[in-house]
């Protein structure tokens, strides 16, 4: 069985201490473009902690029982890119089905992250590491709430930092960058909790 | 060879991916903790942004319209798995380096961006030459950025010493939150050179910064779509606005005018 005390540090420690946005840069398109206002950063946020803990579970599942049945497990990459663009138009197609409340909290977002690297990051990262398939799962849900904090914080910053007066060349991206890097200043605190 | 001069130097300088079109991001932030990594990166997306565009353009009168986003994902998903193995058994010291970052170029919007406008509509030789230059200016732009934060960051260049013994390495920009200032002042370079074209009258609509729903470029065309719905909506909920404050001023009128019709009937 696995530890409880071993899953929480991973919770800990995937959603804080290695922030999937702020140290390891994945999903920053969405991280940078969806964060004006702390309402459709909190949208993206619950729409990737979905779909990135349901994909880490379809492609653990797919990992164990069919790449390493039959040995082919350097085909994992195109696989996994596959089977997350068909889960995120299938999931898409379900909740407007049977959801419809999940559906219009979430659904402006869903096909956003078809293509987001933060997805693909998570299921390349628990083969790497070995997770087995609950650990994976627990692994993708911490990552995906560690992007939800971040950009749920951006855009709260990004709301107070629109009135500011700030240099002519530094409106738009660049401050929101410099934002993004004393956040990552401050993410780096988190390594002494470990 | 005209046309593949004029792809390369396209690809480098006028539309260059990161400096000009600010495309594909991830891989520029994550891997560019020093020069070698940086220039290690790029010439491995190049190639297979080459090899891509030139199967892409072969396939482009097979592959049917509906389907034709999934088929390059997989055209590019198999170069890139090929170079990956390759890398592990040739340079393992890049691929130690460059790690989940390899198996990521799948995703990098330049090369899905390159498929979906150029190399689908264009024939093979025109397609290399568009996938070299763009991966070349691509190269070129990570490995200068790993130069700037290896500098800055370690007093090194490529593992030479440059900077003079004295200098104190300020150690944070080659850790994460390095990568975002020094891109924070690229775009804000970007920015500048923007505005004082702009101010002479120059056309300077190619340069975008960055994936600020300017993924009309990156092909996802779902994603386009949706932003593109996410717009409209933005600007119609701005419109409904004004045509309330319009409404409400025209109500402030109305009354206004039956006030002076009043003060003017008790004169």
């Amino acid at each position: 069985m696995v530890d409880v005390k071993e899953l929480i540090l991973l919770v800990v420690s995937s959603a804080l201490v290695s922030n999937v946005v702020l140290s390891q840069f994945l999903g920053l398109c969405p991280f940078l473009g969806v964060s004006k206002k702390v309402e459709t950063a909190a949208g993206m946020g619950g729409a990737v902690i979905f779909v990135i803990t349901l994909a880490s579970a379809v492609t653990g599942v797919i990992y164990k029982f069919v790449l390493e049945k039959f040995n082919i497990t350097y085909l994992q990459t195109i696989v996994f890119i596959l089977v997350i663009a068909a889960l995120v138009q299938f999931v898409e197609m379900f909740l407007k089905k049977f959801m419809v409340g999940l559906y219009e909290a979430l659904g402006v977002y869903l096909p956003l992250i078809t293509t987001n690297c933060a997805v693909l990051g998570v299921a390349l990262n628990n083969v790497k590491y070995d997770y087995d398939i609950l650990t994976g799962i627990v692994n993708g849900f911490a990552t995906a709430l560690g992007f939800a904090i971040a950009i749920i914080i951006l855009a709260g910053i990004r709301e107070k930092i629109e009135d500011n007066d700030i240099p002519e060349c530094f409106k738009g991206m660049p401050i929101v960058l410099i934002t993004a890097g004393l956040m990552a200043i401050a993410f780096c605190g988190f390594s002494g909790l470990l | 060879m005209n046309n593949a001069k004029e792809r390369l130097v396209n690809g480098l300088f006028k539309e260059n991916p990161t400096f000009v079109l600010m495309l594909g991001m991830c891989p520029t932030l994550a891997v560019t903790t020093s020069a070698m990594n940086g220039l290690g990166m790029g010439l491995t997306t190049t190639v297979v942004l080459a090899l891509s565009n030139v199967m892409i353009s072969l396939l482009r009168n097979i592959i049917p319209d509906k389907v034709r986003i999934p088929a390059f994902i997989v055209v590019i998903a198999s170069f890139v798995t090929i170079v990956e193995l390759l890398l592990e058994g040739f340079i393992p010291s890049l691929y130690d380096a460059l790690g989940i970052y390899i198996p990521l170029i799948v995703v990098n919007c330049i090369i899905l961006g390159r498929a979906e406008s150029y190399a689908s509509k264009n024939p093979v030789f025109s397609s290399l030459f568009d996938g070299l230059g763009m991966g070349l200016g691509f190269t070129m732009a990570l490995t200068i950025i790993g130069a700037i934060r290896e500098v800055l960051g370690a007093g090194e260049v490529f593992g030479y010493h440059v900077m003079p013994a004295s200098y104190v390495p300020v150690s944070i920009f080659v850790l994460a939150p390095g990568a975002f200032f020094v891109l924070a002042g690229l775009t804000a370079i970007q920015n500048y050179i923007k505005i004082q074209g702009e101010k002479k009258g120059k056309d300077m609509s190619k340069i975008q910064s960055g994936c600020n729903f300017d993924c009309m470029n990156c092909g996802d065309m779902g994603c386009g779509k949706r932003t593109a719905e996410i717009k409209v909506e933005e600007v119609k909920n701005e419109e409904s606005k004004i045509e309330e404050v319009k409404n409400e001023e025209s109500k402030i009128e109305e009354v206004k005018n039956e006030e002076e019709k009043q003060e003017g009937g008790a004169e």
